[in-house]
């Protein structure tokens, strides 16, 4: 009973045609280094948004920490780089896997609570590996790291080049975007989602919610390790601010912008908020002046996000027009 | 006499001052329809958290199918094949009503660890999630989204997904509170050609339906069992038509 | 020994600056079942504005004095913005346009106030001269100043008790925590009852941050630390006790002050001093968040669970 081929098409077209943008781009004006650069930006960080909205609309867990997991990816490829190492093989697995670590360290005591202890929970496991970072003076402290040379793929430095490293970035988001919706329609997502809507009911029918929720979390996190080791490599710099809390704010912004409901949102919500971000800054010094009440207006004004406004604004143009109205009364 | 499906020994539980369980030892046979009544307040929901694991009670034991599990927690109850329906309405609202019997059917078929392949394209789980609906007659509403039901269907959703869960005994506890007549009938109909399968426990408010129903009968006044026997000690027992029945509701 | 006492005075003084901020940010969420990231950046305005002030009239203690309505009234203005509209919406939303509102307000005080951290005027009149201190033990000389917040701090739980058990304010406000429908259904205007507690937690944090701008550097970003502990505080004391949260932020404050100083010199005695200091320093910054961790896993809903439950 899998739903028709054009009704899947038509549920996922922006997230699809923001795909298919994102490939043209390099060949439509934004192939120079500057525009390559910004846009894979938004894409790793549309990765580390996607991981956060599986757990966020698929498991209702609201994790106010997951800038850490991408940290912690970074900070392992700089750590590598420090130590001499810059294979890929030895490095993109240890990034994924000391990411899944700490998601699953921190995820076994986070889980244990919920609602509000959660979200205060995980920022607060965040802080912590914040502190973390800054305090290991041999990899900068809080003044960061430069990396020596992006990281090697059998001793060949294909990332070096900015294309390849771009589509790079975009099959990798694709990848965690079909991923994330296949893990959403199999058994154990269900299992996710009855657990979000009715935790009393996945009880009641057999499912203790909590190791299915821990496997998320560790999965989101390896995802965050994945885009941290990518991010690590686009911007050949790390320092903690990777990890500072309103990193993580703005990956959950990006997740609620975009619309939480369907994993395709947090691309979009990612792509909007670096452009904006990057073009208010140049236009002005205190840009976030503009961009803080932009976010506050968007909370209280889109609350289905990007993906829901163009309903919203229909169903505002038909109540505003009073034939309509009457129609309706 | 079988060995008994469920057997309650002493239990009892207080919340702070007020005894909501008193010393209650009940047995529920396979095959037989155990009914709960008494007065609201009287403590048959509290009483059915304690055997479906929801609540822990202060003293006595719970055995089901011959094994204690006190001290197991709700889930690992369910699984062993006590299924409960709650007195308000707990189902997923944002499944379909196929989909949240089917959830019941995922819980005892294989590993729900597995993260790729589509669920709803899982035909065994729907055929028996569609099997369950039928039974209750929900089969024509079953893609329908279960926010969208009506009330009295959703008391058949809860229905469908206890049966699903191929439980060996049924906690169901008002399945018939807020079903209009019609409904009602079609529910005893369904429970009478389920008592076959399980032992059910039914706490129920609906004489007729009790009556009908049941092949003993407990009340409960204040936590307390008074009198357990067959529908016509009930009706003929002093004690329950002054304490709690009333003449009209052996009309 | 005497280092000890020292870390541990200071130590209390942080946990008593950390309830003044925690126990508004306790009672909005009680009481509105809101949660608000913005209360920190009421701490930090009442800094700035003590120690812009206490420059400008001379002293130090008007300023803070007059930090104290200018807290309450930007507390005022940003639920009338924003957070009155948040009241009904769930708790991502609300994390979400509290923290549009953080980035907001901390980008208008570097625009106002630069970056760099703000000088602030010693507390003067207190024995000794500026920043007197007095000999608490024999050769041990702690700063008055520092005994004053501890001294506040046992003075204005004390009060904020009586407030909340003893007054007819005080128990609308509790009953409001537990059941919002009825104390509205008894007539009382429920919106009313919200911005008072909003208010007057906005100040409390605003005292907090007055208070705190002549030990601790007056920057952007300063509420932020302060927030995250008085979540910290929050989870470990029970969200919506307010002695849960006196007790939690006593303990954030001894095991921060304590484990930064002496982490480090406790490592010396198994590793050699330089990666002593880093791991002691690591570890220090984290003691928090492990004890935290510690208390939830045995504890999930903290040490004294009570009022909404989360
Ligand atoms: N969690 C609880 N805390 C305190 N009292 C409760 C709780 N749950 C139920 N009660 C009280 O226990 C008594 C029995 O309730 P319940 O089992 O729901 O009765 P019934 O289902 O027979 O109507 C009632 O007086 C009710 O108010
Ligand atoms: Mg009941």
């Amino acid at each position: 009973m899998t739903a028709p081929f054009h009704k899947t098409l038509r549920k996922h077209a922006l997230a699809l045609v923001t795909l298919l943008a994102l490939a043209a781009a390099p060949f439509l004006g934004f192939g120079d280094g500057f525009a390559l650069s910004l846009l894979a930006r938004a894409m790793i960080l549309g990765m580390a948004a996607v991981s956060l909205s599986l757990l966020v609309g698929g498991a209702g867990l609201v994790s106010l920490g997951h800038a850490a997991t991408m940290g912690i990816g970074a900070y392992t490829v700089v750590a590598f780089d420090a130590a001499g190492i810059s294979e890929g093989l030895i490095v993109f697995p240890a990034a994924i896997a000391a990411a899944a670590a700490y998601a699953l360290v921190t995820g076994a005591v986070s889980l244990r609570t919920s609602g509000v202890h959660f979200i205060m929970i995980t920022l607060a496991f965040g802080q912590m590996a914040f502190f973390t970072t800054s305090s290991f003076s041999s990899l900068g402290g809080d003044d960061g790291y430069t990396l020596y040379a992006r990281t090697e793929w059998l001793g060949t430095r294909i990332l070096d080049s900015r294309l390849t490293f771009h589509f790079l970035c975009l099959g990798l988001l694709a990848l965690v975007w079909v991923g994330g919706g296949l893990l959403l329609g199999s058994r154990f997502g269900r299992v996710l989602r009855a657990a979000r809507e009715n935790p009393q009911r996945a009880l009641a029918v057999g499912f203790q919610p909590y190791p299915y929720r821990l496997v998320a979390y560790v999965m989101a996190g390896a995802v965050g390790g994945l885009a941290g080791a990518l991010l690590a490599n686009a911007t050949e710099f790390v320092s903690p601010a990777l990890l500072s809390w309103t990193r993580s704010g703005e990956l959950l912004f990006m997740v609620i912008l975009g619309g939480v409901g369907q994993l395709g949102g947090a691309i979009l919500g990612a792509l909007a908020i670096v452009l904006l971000e990057e073009s208010l800054s140049h236009l002005m010094v205190y840009w976030r002046l503009v961009f803080g009440p932009l976010l506050v207006l968007s909370v209280l004004f889109l609350p289905d996000g990007l993906v829901g406004a163009p309903l919203r604004l229909r169903a505002a143009f038909r109540f505003a027009s009073p034939k309509r109205r009457n129609a309706d009364a | 006499m079988p060995d008994p499906l469920l057997e309650l020994r002493g239990l009892s539980k207080n919340f702070g001052a007020l005894t909501v369980t008193s010393d209650v030892s009940l047995t529920v046979l396979p095959g037989e329809i155990h009914a709960i009544i008494g007065p609201n307040g009287a403590g048959k929901t509290t009483l059915i958290h304690q055997i479906s694991g929801t609540l822990r009670p202060d003293r006595g034991t719970i055995r089901f199918a011959g094994q204690d599990v006190t001290a197991l927690p709700f889930e690992r109850r369910a699984r062993l094949g006590l299924a409960r329906s709650f007195q308000i309405t707990s189902i997923v609202p944002g499944f379909t009503a196929l989909e949240n019997v089917a959830l019941a059917v995922q819980a005892r078929s294989g590993s729900s660890f597995r993260f790729l392949r589509p669920v709803a394209g899982e035909a065994a789980l729907n055929a028996e999630a569609r099997a369950a609906l039928d039974t209750v007659g929900l089969g024509r509403v079953a893609d329908r989204g279960a926010a969208a039901l009506s009330h009295g269907e959703k008391r058949q959703l809860e229905l469908a997904i206890a049966i699903a869960m191929n439980p060996r005994l049924l906690l169901l506890d008002e399945p018939l509170a807020g079903a209009g007549p019609e409904e009602t009938e079609r529910l005893i109909g369904i429970l009478r050609a389920l008592r076959s399968r399980y032992g059910i426990l039914l706490v129920e408010h609906d004489m007729q339906a009790v009556f009908a129903l049941a092949d003993r009968i407990s009340v409960l006044v204040y936590g307390r069992v008074i009198v357990t026997g067959t529908v016509d000690e009930i009706r003929g027992h002093p004690e329950v038509r002054t304490a709690y029945l009333g003449e009209d509701a052996l009309a | 020994m005497s280092m000890l006492l020292v870390q541990a005075l200071n130590g209390l003084q942080f946990g008593v600056l950390l309830f003044l901020v925690a126990a508004g940010l306790s009672l909005v969420f009680g009481v509105m079942d809101l949660i608000n990231l913005a209360h920190g950046v009421q701490y930090m305005l009442g800094a700035y504005v003590a120690a812009t002030l206490g420059v400008w009239t001379g002293s130090f203690w008007l300023g803070a004095l007059l930090s104290l309505p200018v807290a309450l009234l930007v507390g005022l203005a940003l639920e009338w913005l924003v957070f009155r509209h948040l009241y009904r919406r769930d708790h991502l939303s609300q994390v979400l346009a509290t923290f549009g509102v953080i980035l907001t307000v901390e980008e208008a005080t570097r625009a106002l106030w630069g970056s760099a951290p703000q000088t602030v005027l010693e507390p003067s009149g207190l024995t000794g001269g500026p920043m007197g201190g007095v000999e608490i033990v024999a050769g041990l000389i702690y700063p008055t100043y520092r005994l004053v917040i501890i001294g506040v701090g046992i003075v204005v739980p004390l009060l904020l008790w009586f407030l909340v058990e003893r007054t007819r304010a005080g128990m609308l406000v509790r009953a409001g925590a537990t059941h919002p429908a009825m104390v509205s259904a008894l007539g009382v205007d429920i919106r009313r009852l919200f911005t008072v507690v909003f208010a007057f937690g906005a100040m409390l944090a605003g005292f907090a941050g007055a208070l705190a701008s002549p030990i601790f550097p007056v920057a952007p970003g300063m509420g932020d630390t302060v927030l995250i502990l008085c979540f910290v505080v929050i989870v470990i004391g029970g969200v919506g006790s307010i002695r849960g949260a006196f007790i939690a932020a006593l303990l954030v404050g001894l095991l921060d002050s304590v484990g930064r100083a002496m982490l480090p010199d406790l490592l010396r005695l198994v590793l050699d001093p330089s990666s002593a200091r880093q791991t002691g320093a690591a570890l220090a910054s984290m003691l928090v968040y492990i004890v935290m961790a510690a208390i939830l896993f045995f504890r999930p809903a903290g040490l004294f669970p009570g009022g909404r439950s989360a």
